[in-house]
């Protein structure tokens, strides 16, 4: 009686992690949040029935580092922009990945030569490439043609956005003060360089809005707050698109960056947050995404799938920061250089910022 | 103050720009709550008023903010709408979820807090307490500790323990924070209380425990309510230690009001506002009538 | 003597009895004390600890910790030192907590955490004599400033947060000084958010006196009618609020469409009124005053208008009725009012957070940064520790002027 009793309880126990295995993944929310559920989220949990608790968080570098320096880890996957990816690798908070078993693309290609540059690391795994461009309103602000045009408030009046933060602000600066992108970090990395980009943001100083929110651009925009504004280029598009505002992208010296999917040391279902990742950074997943918002995908591969947005009619292909003809001028962040010098320039820059 | 009839032109003339200024005051503290409302029902996404508002146009306004209340977060909000709809929209709508959470978190940690506060004031009110200032500052030091560092306190220790994440963290929390105001108004309720009506009720043979139920309780209940509402309220609106220590599944309605200001930012966040305006207005109404119940008690004829 | 009837002494038995209501009015507000202490204080008191504890660097690099230790400052590092400092970078890059200790030194001195995390990678191919072979990397391994850095942090208790806190930091021989100009800013934003919060109870007392004395001297029906108006904006959320003032500032709202329209001002030149300090001002303004009403409500509520008629009687004229014979009563008052504004309006982050744009950010919002941005935990502590004691002095005085027990909401 007793055995039978153990018997059928381990049976019961093995049964029943099949069907009741959740994963918890979190990331950046907002339109971005709600294009991975569509192309990640619901084509996994319709194949393989585990269901994903999507999380939303500002940055998910904060509570995941918090969790894992607690002990308590409740994250299974997390989307970590580079910079913050590189500081928690090297702390030991991420899992290092197994990526030799990550799928061929559809032409045999492994993952060493199908993610593009700085798309894949030891601990992470890219899913998107998305730029920072200037965006405009097109039927009020016309003849913008170069990055040179934001920080001239005498042919285009009017007050100017501008994220919250060192990176992104910085690099604007110097290559609108005529750096080129492949000595720019170089010169950043200067006393003189960090001076001459804060003189250049200097002469709009008074006219600038801080967002720190991706969603507050096209909302300073369509408010008519701004005239000119830095923004993710993903979010001016759907506000393009989806709620037919007349904004425009300016390209040119646009600023890419990525956003890799990692586990974190201690995860609870790190096998399965594993399964995920491999499924949603295949070819054809990360070509879905772009039909669900313009981020470019990390494989090479994925490229040539790319097809429409979800509105049946738009081709997506001219909308991603990749495309040919948007590369001219742009410049990759570099994480080496912001994993360094970030907290040494963001003093300088809060500082500038404080002063009145 | 009426105007004595011996006032001089002059003092005239001031009273009269003493209201003028009183009557900008007080606009100026409710125009804000009044803006608010015919904002809720712009037909576009803007926090402006529109041509079309502006010039009364019914095309203008529109109530699809309050809609997007229910549907904003549901798998499947373009269906009909019967009953398997008002299921997903009770399941997965966030805001509904954020008013369920506001709901828990805010009447669980009321009920913590009254109770804890209301024993303590007892304790508190007594002459013979010992320490009594410096209980009394502990006591109230979470209402006044900036509640950044408070957030960030507790968000460490709270990821030692457990308990972020978590219902129950975000309800210890909140009930911390509303002790101060049970403990202010209790205590204030009490310093009136004729402790002779208790030794009355010993001398006719009551215990300790009937006294407190059936004369003291009910005496200073106005104070324990409106200490309850003031905690209630201090949960109900409070953002900054959610942000820190509660997961996704503890959103409270501030917290997504906050998500709503910084990431879909759309004018769903005015139509809560209205909402909660109204639900103010319940509650205000609410202690009110109380006062005017502990008056009658009392036995003072309002002035 | 006195003796009670079961004939004890009556000193003795009014103790006794006195002792059993103190420890009866103790165990009441026990269970609260316990309660607050545990989810309050103790958090608490452990961030304040971060801001002086910080191991990262002593933990994991033991052996050069030792030698730190050992040798004062000024000793210049020889073979030894070398040696350990490579045992230690070794076992840290095997260990994964090399850029843990690479980000502690970065906090010291900008740019050497990849020098950390470069030579973890190599570390274990050096070979002796390391004084030699490490500098062979990289030559900022033998800069004094790095081996001072080094020696400031190889200590886990520090009051090196504490001096970054007021913008100040350590020269390479180990004294005090201030960092250069242009990395100045918490001490600014300190004397930012103090100047800001005396402007904003200021403005609260100027506007919040005529509408206390208006409540208190209307009979209780009116008054309590138009007390809905300052209740109800106390009531509502923050949050709703403080969206709504930007609705009502930003260029395109309220306020600047009506000024258009009424031809004060042009198009091109309206009023930048949100997203700097005057957005902040404004709209914490707004929040705070019911703050200030309040107090004064209740304790204007209390004075006796028969003072006033009675000095008007002896020939005062109204000016000097007021200012001689009703102000100084509602003195109590003011200070409970201002007293709480003043630390309320110090401690703030949602609002300045959400209008204040980069001019009207406060010492909270730096706190924030900190937290959720840089993630310099130590940093973050020892701000809000400072503000912590400022407000608590301020509580302290309260206390003193006022005492805690008279604190009345209406």
């Amino acid at each position: 009686m007793r055995k039978l009793l153990i018997m059928s309880t381990a049976l019961c126990a093995l049964a029943l992690p099949a069907s009741a295995q959740e994963i918890t993944v979190m990331s950046f929310g907002g339109a971005y949040g709600a294009s991975q559920m569509e192309a990640y989220h619901k084509p996994y949990m319709a194949m393989t029935g585990i269901k994903i608790n999507s999380v939303d968080a500002d940055n998910p570098a904060t509570p995941l580092k918090a969790q894992v320096e607690a002990g308590n880890v409740t994250i299974d996957v997390a989307d970590l922009e580079p910079s913050d990816l590189v500081r928690l690798c090297d702390e030991g908070a991420l899992e290092v990945l197994p990526l030799d078993e990550l799928p061929l693309s559809p032409d045999g290609k492994t993952w060493e030569e199908d993610f593009v540059e700085g798309g894949i690391y030891e601990c992470g795994v890219g899913t998107i490439v998305y730029s920072t461009i200037i965006a405009y309103n097109g039927e009020k602000t016309k003849g913008v043609d170069a990055i040179e045009d934001f920080f001239d408030l005498e042919a285009f009046p009017g007050k100017r956005g501008l994220r919250k933060s060192a990176k992104l602000t910085m690099e604007l600066a110097l290559m609108a003060d005529g750096v080129e992108p492949a000595d720019l970090y170089d010169v950043l990395g200067t006393p003189e360089g960090i001076d001459r980009a804060l003189a250049k943001l200097d002469t709009i100083k008074p006219e600038i809005v801080w967002w720190e929110a991706g969603a507050q651009p096209p909302q300073l925009l369509a408010d008519g707050e701004v005239t000119m504004t830095t923004a993710y280029n993903g979010r001016i598009f759907n506000a393009m698109i989806e709620e037919t505002q007349p904004f425009e992208i300016l390209w040119d010296n646009q600023i890419l960056d990525f956003n890799l999917y990692v586990i974190p040391k201690g995860a609870p279902n790190r096998d399965a947050a594993w399964e995920f990742i491999k499924f949603a950074t295949d070819t054809q997943r990360l070509a879905d995404q772009a039909g669900f918002i313009s981020y470019g995908p990390t494989r090479k591969s994925s490229m040539a799938l790319v097809g429409l947005f979800k509105d049946g009619k738009t081709q997506m292909a001219s909308h991603l920061p990749t495309a040919p003809e948007h590369m001219e001028g742009s410049l990759v962040t570099s994480v080496e250089f912001w994993a360094d010098h970030d907290i040494e320039i963001s003093e300088r820059f809060n500082a500038w910022l404080a002063a009145n | 103050m009426a105007l004595p009839t011996y006032a001089s032109p002059l003092e005239r003339l001031w009273h009269l720009v003493y209201l003028v200024i009183c009557a900008l005051v007080l606009l100026f503290l409710i125009a804000p709550i009044l803006i608010v409302i015919p904002l809720s029902f712009n037909a576009e996404p803007y926090f402006t008023f529109t041509e079309r508002m502006l010039t009364f146009d019914p095309a203008g306004y529109s109530l699809r903010w309050y809609d997007t209340l229910l549907t904003h977060g549901m798998q499947a909000p373009e269906g009909p709408r019967d009953g398997a709809w008002w299921a997903d929209a009770w399941n997965n709508s966030a805001w509904i979820r954020a008013a369920k959470n506001s709901l828990i978190i805010g009447i669980s940690a009321t009920v913590v807090a009254t109770v804890l506060g209301t024993v303590a004031a007892l304790g508190l009110a007594s002459p013979a307490m010992p320490f009594r200032r410096v209980i009394m500052a502990m006591l109230i030091s979470p209402m006044v500790v900036p509640i950044i560092i408070t957030a960030t306190g507790l968000f460490f220790f709270y990821s030692q323990v457990g308990l972020a994440n978590s219902y129950a963290g975000v309800i210890l929390a909140h009930a911390t924070l509303g002790i101060p105001f049970v403990i202010i108004t209790v205590t204030a309720t009490l310093v009136g209380f004729d402790y002779s009506l208790t030794r009355a009720a010993a001398s006719l043979g009551a215990s300790p425990a009937v006294a407190f139920r059936r004369v003291t309780m009910p005496l200073i209940l106005p104070g324990v309510i409106a200490g309850a509402l003031f905690a209630f309220v201090t949960s109900f609106d409070e953002v900054v230690v959610v942000l820190f220590i509660a997961a996704h599944d503890q959103q409270t309605i501030p917290r997504q009001m906050w998500n709503g200001i910084r990431e879909q930012i759309s004018p769903a966040i005015l139509a809560v506002a209205t909402i909660l305006v109204i639900v103010s207005i319940g509650l205000l109404t609410t202690l009110e009538l109380l006062r005017r119940r502990s008056e009658r008690l009392r036995g003072v004829t309002p002035s | 003597m006195a003796a009670t009837t079961g004939g004890r002494l009556l000193k003795a038995a009014v103790t006794r009895a006195q002792g059993g209501a103190r420890r009866r009015a103790f165990l009441l507000v026990l269970p609260l004390l316990a309660f607050v202490f545990f989810s309050f204080v103790l958090p608490i008191g452990q961030m304040l600890h971060r801001s002086i504890h910080n191991p990262a660097f002593a933990a994991n690099m033991p052996q050069i910790s030792a030698w730190f230790r050992d040798n004062p400052v000024g000793t210049v590092p020889g073979e030894a030192a070398y040696a350990a400092l490579v045992a230690d970078i070794t076992a840290a890059a095997k260990a994964r907590t090399i850029g843990v200790v690479g980000t502690r030194v970065n906090y010291e001195l900008s740019g050497t955490r990849s020098l950390f995390t470069s030579a973890g990678r190599r570390a274990a191919r050096l070979e002796p004599p390391y004084a030699e072979s490490l500098p062979a990397l990289d030559a900022e391994w033998a800069s004094p400033q790095l081996w001072s850095a080094m020696r400031n942090v190889s200590t886990a208790y520090t009051a090196d947060f504490y001096l970054a806190a007021v913008d100040m930091t350590r020269a390479t021989d180990g004294s005090i000084v201030s960092v250069p100009a242009d990395r100045k800013i918490y001490v600014e934003i300190f004397q930012r958010t103090l100047l800001l919060s005396l402007l904003i109870t200021v403005v609260c007392l100027l506007l919040g006196f005529p509408v206390a004395h208006l409540l208190a001297s209307l009979p209780m029906r009116y008054s309590n009618l138009l007390m809905i108006f300052v209740l109800l904006p106390f009531w509502t959320s923050l949050l709703v609020r403080t969206t709504a003032w930007i609705a009502i500032l930003q260029g395109q709202g309220v306020i600047n469409s009506t000024l258009v329209a009424l031809g004060i001002i042009s198009d091109s030149e309206r009023l930048s009124l949100v997203y700097n300090q005057t957005g902040t001002i404004v709209a914490m303004t707004h929040i705070l005053l019911p703050f200030m009403v309040l107090p004064l409500y209740s304790v204007m509520r209390t004075i006796n208008p028969a003072y006033v008629r009675a000095a008007r009687s002896l020939g005062a004229s109204s000016w000097t009725a007021f200012r001689r014979i009703y102000l100084p009563q509602t003195l109590p008052g003011i200070g409970a009012g201002s007293l709480l504004v003043f630390i309320l309006a110090v401690g703030y982050y949602i609002t300045p957070a959400l209008v204040g744009g980069a001019s009207g950010q406060l010492i909270s919002n730096l706190i924030a940064f900190h937290m959720q941005n840089s993630l310099n935990w130590s940093l973050a502590a020892a701000l809000a520790a400072i503000l912590l004691g400022v407000v608590l002095l301020l509580y302290w005085l309260y206390d003193r002027l006022v005492g805690i027990d008279n604190m009345k909401l209406g």
